[in-house]
C-alpha cells in the first residue's frame, strides 16, 4: 500500500473475475509470491454474477504486468483477467480516517471534510471518523491535511476500477473444443 | 447408481481409460485400497516402496503413453512423499492425477494424526488441486482432474479425499461434459501469426528449429519432419525434445545449451531465425539470456501463453497445440537451398566434433553408454537420472524411435531413473528398457528394486559408477578450485545389492569387459544391474559455464579434439 498516489499513472490496474471458492486467494497469492510480483493494493468482493468474485489489484511499475496476467490466467479458478491500465477508467478508493479533535477544532475538520465531499461517520468527545471516497490522490490529499490534527488510525480499501462506457470489462471468451490424440504416432 | 466414495474414484479411473496405478496404502486411503480388488483386472495396482516412486513411475508412464499417469498415496507423509514427483511432472508438463487420502472431515484443520495440508503444499506445483468434501462431487472432480491434467499444457492435478468420504455412499453421476469457465486452453493459432511466421521462415538465410517436449506431448513428429524437410531447416532438440526428431536424419543437429553440441551453440548464435517449437527457452538452453541468438528473429510455437514473451520476445507467436500449429504452418513454408548455411554447419561440426572418446584402459562413462547404444541398436527405451550420465546419454545415443528418451529435465530430479523405468516398463511390457543411472542418484530410489523384482520387470540398469556425485565434482573442479566437498561417495557393493533384491548383478571395471557384460545383460531374461566402474574424473563437455553465453561454450579438451580430427569424417557425427 502506498500513501502517495502520484505514481499511479505508471502502475498497472488489473481486474480479475475469480470463482468464489475457499482457497482461491491462496492460489493467487501463491503466484504473486513465487514469481515475485509486488502487489500494492487488492480489493475483493462479489461481482454481478453469482459465484464469481471480482478483484481489482494494483501492481507496481517494475512488475511485468503481462506476466502477471498470463500467469494468473492459468489458474483454473481465474475466469477472466485483464490489465485495464491503458483504458479509460473510473477508479475509486475509500478510506476511514480517525482523527483526534476537541470542541475547539472540530469545526475546522468539518470544513475540510466538506471541501472534499467526505463524511463524518462517527463522533466522540475526542475524535471523529472521516469517510472519504475518491481516487488515491484525493485520499492522499485529505490525509495530508488531517495529519496536522493527529490521525489515530487509517484504513484504505485499495483501488477498485471499472472501464467507462457500455461494454463489460469482461467479454465472454469463445469456447474451443479440442481432443488430444490418443495412441502412439510414428515418423 | 449408488456407490461408496472409494468406488466412485475407481469407477472414474476406469471411465477415464486408466489401466495402471502406482501407489502405497496407509490409514487415510485404506477404503480405496479395500475396493481395488473389485476393479481387477481392468485396473492394476503396482505397490511401490516409497510414494515418490509412485509419482515418478506414473510420470514416466504418462510420458511414453500420452495418457494420464495415476498414483495413490495416503495422507500426511504419504502425500508429502509425492511432492518431489509432482514437482518433477509440473516442471516437465506431464499429465498426472494424484489421489491422496485425507484425514476424516471432522479432523481437517485440527492437526489430526498424519494430517498435512497437501492441497496447500501443492498449490505452486500443480495445475489445479481439489479437496473433496461432498460425496456427490467425486465423479465431477475426477473428470475435471483428468481433463485439466491432459489438455492445454499438461501438468499434475491432485485430488485429496477424506477417509470418511471414501466410505460414505452416494449417487454416482458421471458428467458428460466438463464445464470449467476459467479453463479454456488455446489450440488453434492466430492465422495472421501463422502467415507472419511462414514469411519469416521463408525469408531466413540461417534458420534453426529448436524443438522441445511439446513435440512429444502433441505428437507432432510427422509435422516436425515435414517442416524441416519442406522448408529445409536444421533441427536441434532440447533435452526433453530428444527423440522428437530422427537422430540419424541429415537435418538433425542434436542438443543445444549447457552440455549441448558445440556446433549448435555457435549455430544458434549465428542464426538469423530460431523457431522455438514446444519449448520455453529455459536457461539451460539459452545460456546468458541477453546474448542468446543475438542476430535471430524468434518464431515461438507454444501452447502456454505465459511462456510466450517470458524469456524471449518473438517476432511471430503461434499460440496453440504444436501439431495443429505446424499443420497450418507447413502449408505456407517454402523450400530454400541455404547452401552457405549448411556448409557453415558442416564446417562447425568438423572443427568442433563434440562427440569423441579416446582409447583408454579405464572405462570412460560415455564409452559405456555408447556401447549400450550399439548393442541395442537403439531399439529400446532409455531412462536416465540427472547429472553427467544423463548428458552423455543425451549426447552419445541417436534416438531413431519417437519418444524413447525419458528423463527429468526442468526439475533435474536425481533418482528419477529407477521408478521412471518401472513406469515405462509397465506401460510397454514387451519393450526393452535401459535405465542409465548415476551411482549417486541410484541410491536415492534404489529401494524400488524390490518393486521391480516383485513384478518381474526385466529392466536393465547401467550404473555409471564414478564414485562421485559426478556433476557436482565437475563443478567443484572447474568453479570451486577443486575443493571436493561432499561429492566423493562411499558406495555399497552394487552387485551384492542387486543379488539381495533377487536381481542379477554384473560388474565391468575394464574397457574390454564392457561389451561382454552388456551382452550378458541383454541375454538374461529378467532384471539386470550392471555396475560400470568408470573413470572417476571424466568431465562432461562441451560446457557452457553457468551464467555464460552460448558463444562462450567450452569445447572438448584439446587431446580429445586431436583424436577426433584424426578420425575419418564418417566416424564423426554428420
Amino acid at each position: 500500500m502506498t500513501a502517495n498516489g502520484r505514481g499511479a499513472l505508471r502502475k498497472h490496474t488489473i481486474i480479475a473475475l475469480v470463482e468464489d471458492r475457499p482457497g482461491v486467494l491462496n492460489r493467487l497469492a501463491s503466484k504473486w509470491r513465487q514469481r515475485g510480483f509486488n502487489i500494492e493494493s487488492l480489493a475483493v468482493g462479489h461481482s454481478e454474477t453469482p459465484g464469481l468474485s471480482r478483484m481489482t489489484f494494483v501492481v507496481d511499475a517494475n512488475t511485468d504486468a503481462e506476466q502477471v496476467v498470463k500467469q494468473l490466467d492459468k489458474l483454473v479458478d481465474v475466469v477472466d483477467i485483464r490489465d485495464v491500465s491503458h483504458e479509460n477508467l473510473v477508479t475509486r478508493e475509500m478510506a476511514l480516517i480517525k482523527v483526534r479533535c476537541d470542541p475547539g477544532n472540530r469545526g475546522h475538520i468539518i470544513e475540510i471534510v466538506d471541501i472534499f465531499r467526505a463524511n463524518i461517520v462517527d463522533v466522540s468527545p475526542d475524535s471523529v471518523i472521516v469517510e472519504v471516497t475518491g481516487d488515491e490522490g484525493k485520499v492522499d490529499a485529505i490525509f495530508e491535511l488531517l495529519k496536522d490534527y493527529g490521525v489515530i488510525e487509517m484504513v484504505r480499501t485499495g483501488r477498485v476500477a471499472m472501464v467507462r462506457g457500455g461494454a463489460a470489462s469482461h467479454p465472454a471468451p469463445e469456447e474451443e473444443q479440442y481432443e488430444r490424440y490418443p495412441g502412439q504416432e510414428l515418423w | 447408481m449408488e456407490m461408496t466414495g472409494a468406488q466412485m474414484v475407481l469407477e472414474s479411473l476406469v471411465r477415464e481409460g486408466v489401466e495402471h496405478v502406482f501407489g502405497l496404502p496407509g490409514g487415510a486411503n485404506l477404503p480405496l485400497y479395500d475396493t481395488i480388488p473389485q476393479y481387477y483386472p481392468k485396473l492394476r495396482h503396482y505397490l511401490v516402496r516409497h510414494e515418490q516412486a509412485a509419482a515418478h513411475a506414473a510420470d514416466a508412464y504418462a510420458r511414453v503413453t500420452g495418457k494420464v499417469g495415476v498414483c495413490f498415496a495416503t495422507s500426511g507423509p504419504g502425500a508429502t512423499n509425492l511432492v518431489t514427483g509432482i514437482a518433477n511432472a509440473w516442471m516437465d508438463s506431464v499429465p498426472l492425477v494424484c489421489v491422496t487420502g485425507c484425514v476424516i472431515r471432522p479432523l481437517i484443520g485440527r492437526d489430526g494424526f498424519q494430517e498435512a495440508d497437501i492441497t496447500g503444499i501443492t498449490i505452486p506445483i500443480t495445475k489445479h488441486n481439489y479437496l473433496v468434501l461432498d460425496i456427490e462431487d467425486i465423479p465431477r472432480v475426477m473428470r475435471e482432474a483428468f481433463y485439466i491434467a491432459n489438455t492445454g499444457r499438461p501438468g499434475p492435478v491432485l485430488v485429496d479425499i477424506p477417509r470418511d468420504l471414501q466410505q460414505e455412499k452416494g449417487e454416482f453421476v458421471w458428467p458428460e461434459k466438463v464445464e470449467l469457465r476459467g479453463y479454456r486452453p488455446r489450440i488453434y493459432p492466430d492465422p495472421d501469426e501463422v502467415k507472419k511466421a511462414a514469411e519469416i521462415i521463408n525469408e531466413s538465410e540461417r534458420p534453426v528449429i529448436i524443438a522441445g517436449h511439446g513435440v512429444h506431448i502433441s505428437q507432432a513428429y510427422k509435422e516436425l519432419l515435414e517442416l524441416a524437410e519442406k522448408a529445409h531447416v536444421p533441427v536441434i532438440t532440447t533435452l526433453l525434445g530428444i527423440s522428437g526428431f530422427p537422430g540419424s536424419h541429415p537435418l538433425y543437429l542434436g542438443m543445444p545449451g549447457m552440455h549441448g553440441m558445440f556446433w549448435n551453440n555457435i549455430a544458434i548464435s549465428e542464426s538469423d531465425l530460431v523457431v522455438g517449437l514446444g519449448m520455453r527457452f529455459d536457461d539451460r538452453v539459452t545460456g546468458r539470456l541477453r546474448d542468446f541468438a543475438p542476430k535471430a528473429r524468434i518464431v515461438h510455437v507454444e501452447i502456454d501463453p505465459a511462456e510466450v514473451g517470458k524469456n524471449v520476445r518473438p517476432a511471430a507467436a503461434l499460440q496453440g497445440d504444436a501439431r495443429v500449429c505446424l499443420r497450418e504452418l507447413n502449408k505456407l513454408v517454402e523450400s530454400r537451398e541455404r547452401a552457405q548455411w549448411f556448409a557453415r554447419l558442416d564446417d562447425l561440426k568438423q572443427q568442433h566434433p563434440s562427440i569423441v572418446f579416446p582409447e583408454t584402459d579405464e572405462i570412460l562413462p560415455q564409452f559405456a553408454i555408447r556401447k549400450i547404444y550399439e548393442a541395442t541398436g537403439g531399439d529400446c527405451y532409455v531412462v536416465t537420472g540427472v547429472g553427467q550420465h544423463q548428458m552423455w546419454a543425451a549426447q552419445y545415443w541417436w534416438y531413431d524411435k519417437p519418444n524413447t528418451f525419458v528423463t527429468s529435465g526442468g526439475l533435474g530430479t536425481m533418482g528419477f531413473e529407477v521408478p521412471a523405468a518401472m513406469g515405462v516398463q509397465a506401460a510397454k511390457p514387451g519393450e526393452l528398457v535401459w535405465a542409465i543411472c548415476g551411482d549417486g542418484g541410484f541410491q536415492m530410489t534404489l529401494q524400488e528394486l524390490a518393486t521391480i523384482a516383485e513384478y518381474g520387470w526385466p529392466i536393465k540398469f547401467a550404473i555409471i559408477n564414478n564414485g562421485h556425485h559426478g556433476m557436482v565434482r565437475q563443478w567443484q573442479q572447474l568453479f570451486y578450485k577443486g575443493n571436493l566437498v561432499a561429492s566423493p561417495l562411499s558406495n555399497p557393493d552394487f552387485v551384492k545389492l542387486a543379488e539381495a533384491f533377487g536381481i542379477l548383478g554384473l560388474r565391468a571395471s575394464r574397457r574390454e569387459e564392457v561389451e561382454p557384460t552388456i551382452q550378458q545383460a541383454m541375454e538374461h531374461k529378467g532384471a539386470v544391474l550392471i555396475d560400470f566402474q568408470v573413470k572417476e574424473d571424466e568431465n562432461c563437455y562441451p560446457m557452457v559455464p553457468p551464467g555464460a553465453a552460448l558463444q562462450e561454450t567450452i569445447d572438448l579438451p584439446d587431446d580429445y579434439n586431436v583424436i577426433a580430427k584424426e578420425k575419418t569424417k564418417a566416424e564423426v557425427r554428420s
